[in-house]
């Protein structure tokens, strides 16, 4: 699956499939961030939105506002969204929010930022943040969008290292032990709150890389496009569907929602919020049939 | 090297722990027992970290760890079972005890192979690989034990890790929990199991209503007064001597 999208565009040249596939990536890797903190970890955000919107918004600010190289503005984003990862972990696992009260306190946050951004000027507003036109390699705008699409596919496939790494590492085992008991885990030594906190800052910058990616490919951004609760609920969507705690759980996932998306959309003739109300439906009968997502199809402990 | 000295907790009104105190030396097994409801699990709490004590202090080695968190305290040798078992469900059990074996050994594959070696030790080699949900209760409290035993604790507390076993399973684990003490570790075992308690206890310590009423050799203990009223209730002792006169 990785490889047939990693040679898609230089197959089918650009056009619809290029930005199905490229939105395709984007929501893998923003799923991908989200299956570090609550498919490995246990921990559910209802706000991954906030890291993707400060990756977008502070890479956007930095280039727009202040003049800096858009791909140290990347990194700085990557950063921003890092360390606004950690802030919210520490603050919220120290004080043991878990289950529906770190969801809620995730989604305030999101919404919070949200509205931040919309009330000031500086940060775009309530029209958002339009990065100027300036093709070449300096600018991390290519003119041919096949260059962007490969970088974020290498970001996917390192995103999808990282699920095995996991798999395969003391960090991720512990984050295992957290998920299934969290008093057991730390009668043998885990320490749940840095444990958490490392793995929301790790699942931020994830999530900040691929609002790096969404503005550097459209060079565009909103307040509504990148902290609204719909790119929260399409961070969560995508691992669900596809497996939870699995390394291609995300990319599984982004594929068939957008896939049946599309397909949704062609069929009831774009009518406006039909696809999330299908979105609706495929995850009800996934939890239903599926509860271990695609992932989970033919294996034994399904 | 562990030395708990004036334990205290209350819940509200309700004195949970009162005033405990008890020694544990390298390679004993000391058994604590009482009734239900006389503060023995919630004692484990204060011991492990997982409660903080109002008053009192905690040593282990020496070094007060009185107020530590559990992992902190997991760290320097003091692991603990849980009476309601804890399994990682969904992990197998090689998997499960691993983690225990992580608090020394970063690298996955040597803590996954130190944990094939506890197991052993704990008698669930052919079971390794399935999910620990899967596991029977037996299987459980095992786990449970080799999980903390994968620390390399200096200190062990096993809580009512015979209970709901039958006493063919209960003979097998018996020779298991003696191994371990004779391999050095100090073991503080909560149970209700006699037949447990009188093969592996030298020392035994009864608590209720929070506070320790007797200690000695289970044979003392057997026949002490307080301890019978604690079980039998006021003036079983008297009752239960003129029925032997």
């Amino acid at each position: 699956m990785l490889a047939a999208l990693g040679v898609l565009p230089w197959l089918a040249g650009s056009g619809f499939w290029l930005t199905s596939a490229t939105l395709v990536l984007l929501y893998a890797l923003l799923g991908q961030s989200w299956n570090v903190l609550g498919g490995y970890g246990g921990q559910y955000s209802f706000g991954q939105a906030l890291f993707f919107g400060a990756g977008a918004f502070a890479s956007g600010v930095l280039q727009i506002r202040l003049g800096v190289n858009a791909w140290l503005a990347a990194a700085l984003g990557i950063g921003a969204g890092a360390a606004l990862g950690a802030a919210v972990g520490w603050l919220v696992f120290r004080y043991r929010l878990r289950g529906s009260y770190f969801a809620l306190v995730t989604l305030a946050f999101a919404e919070l930022a949200r509205i931040l951004v919309a009330a000031f000027a500086f940060t775009g507003g309530g029209f958002g943040l339009l990065v100027p036109l300036r093709r070449g390699a300096a600018t991390f705008q290519f003119a041919d969008p096949r260059i962007p699409y490969t970088l974020l596919w290498l970001v996917v496939v390192g995103s999808c290292l990282l699920g095995l790494w996991l798999e395969r590492s003391r960090f991720g085992a512990r984050l295992l032990a957290l998920r299934e008991n969290e008093a057991a885990a730390q009668a043998l030594g885990v320490a749940p709150v840095r444990l958490k906190t490392q793995a929301i800052t790790l699942s931020a910058a994830l999530a900040a890389t691929a609002g790096v990616f969404y503005l550097q490919i459209f060079l565009f951004v909103d307040s509504g496009g990148g902290f609204g609760p719909a790119m929260s609920i399409a961070a969560l969507l995508a691992p669900i569907i596809g497996g939870l705690g699995t390394p291609f759980g995300a990319l599984y996932g982004a594929v068939l929602m957008h896939l049946l998306g599309e397909a949704a959309k062609r069929v009831s003739g774009h009518a406006p919020g039909l696809d999330l109300a299908f979105y609706g439906v495929i995850l009800l009968l996934m939890l239903r049939f599926l509860p271990a997502g695609l992932a989970g199809i033919g294996r034994r402990d399904a | 090297m562990l030395e708990v000295a004036g334990l205290s907790k209350s819940f509200g009104g309700l004195h949970a722990v009162r005033d405990a105190s008890l020694v544990l030396a390298p390679g004993e097994i000391l058994g604590l027992i009482g009734p239900n409801g006389a503060g023995k699990t919630t004692l484990f709490g204060l011991i492990s970290g997982f409660i903080a004590p109002d008053a009192g202090t905690v040593r282990l080695d020496g070094a007060a760890i009185t107020g530590l968190p559990p992992e902190a305290i997991c760290a320097r040798g003091l692991a603990r079972t849980f009476q309601i078992v804890q399994p990682f469900g969904r992990l197998s059990v090689r998997e499960n005890i691993a983690i225990g074996a992580h608090l020394h050994e970063p690298r996955r594959a040597a803590a996954l192979a130190a944990a094939g070696t506890v197991a052993g030790r704990l008698g669930l080699t052919d079971r390794l690989d399935q999910p620990a949900r899967t596991l029977t209760l037996a299987g459980r409290k095992r786990l449970e034990v080799a999980r903390a035993l994968a620390t390399s604790p200096r200190v062990l507390l096993l809580d009512e890790v015979m209970a709901g076993l039958n006493p063919s399973e209960i003979a097998d684990l018996l020779p298991l929990v003696r191994a371990i003490a004779d391999s050095g570790v100090g073991i503080v075992m909560i149970e209700h199991v006699m037949q447990a308690v009188v093969n592996l206890c030298a020392r035994v310590c009864v608590l209720n209503h929070g506070s320790v009423i007797a200690r000695g050799s289970p044979a003392e203990i057997a026949t002490d007064a307080r301890v019978v009223e604690a079980y039998l209730g006021h003036g079983a002792a008297a009752r239960l001597g003129r029925h032997a006169a």
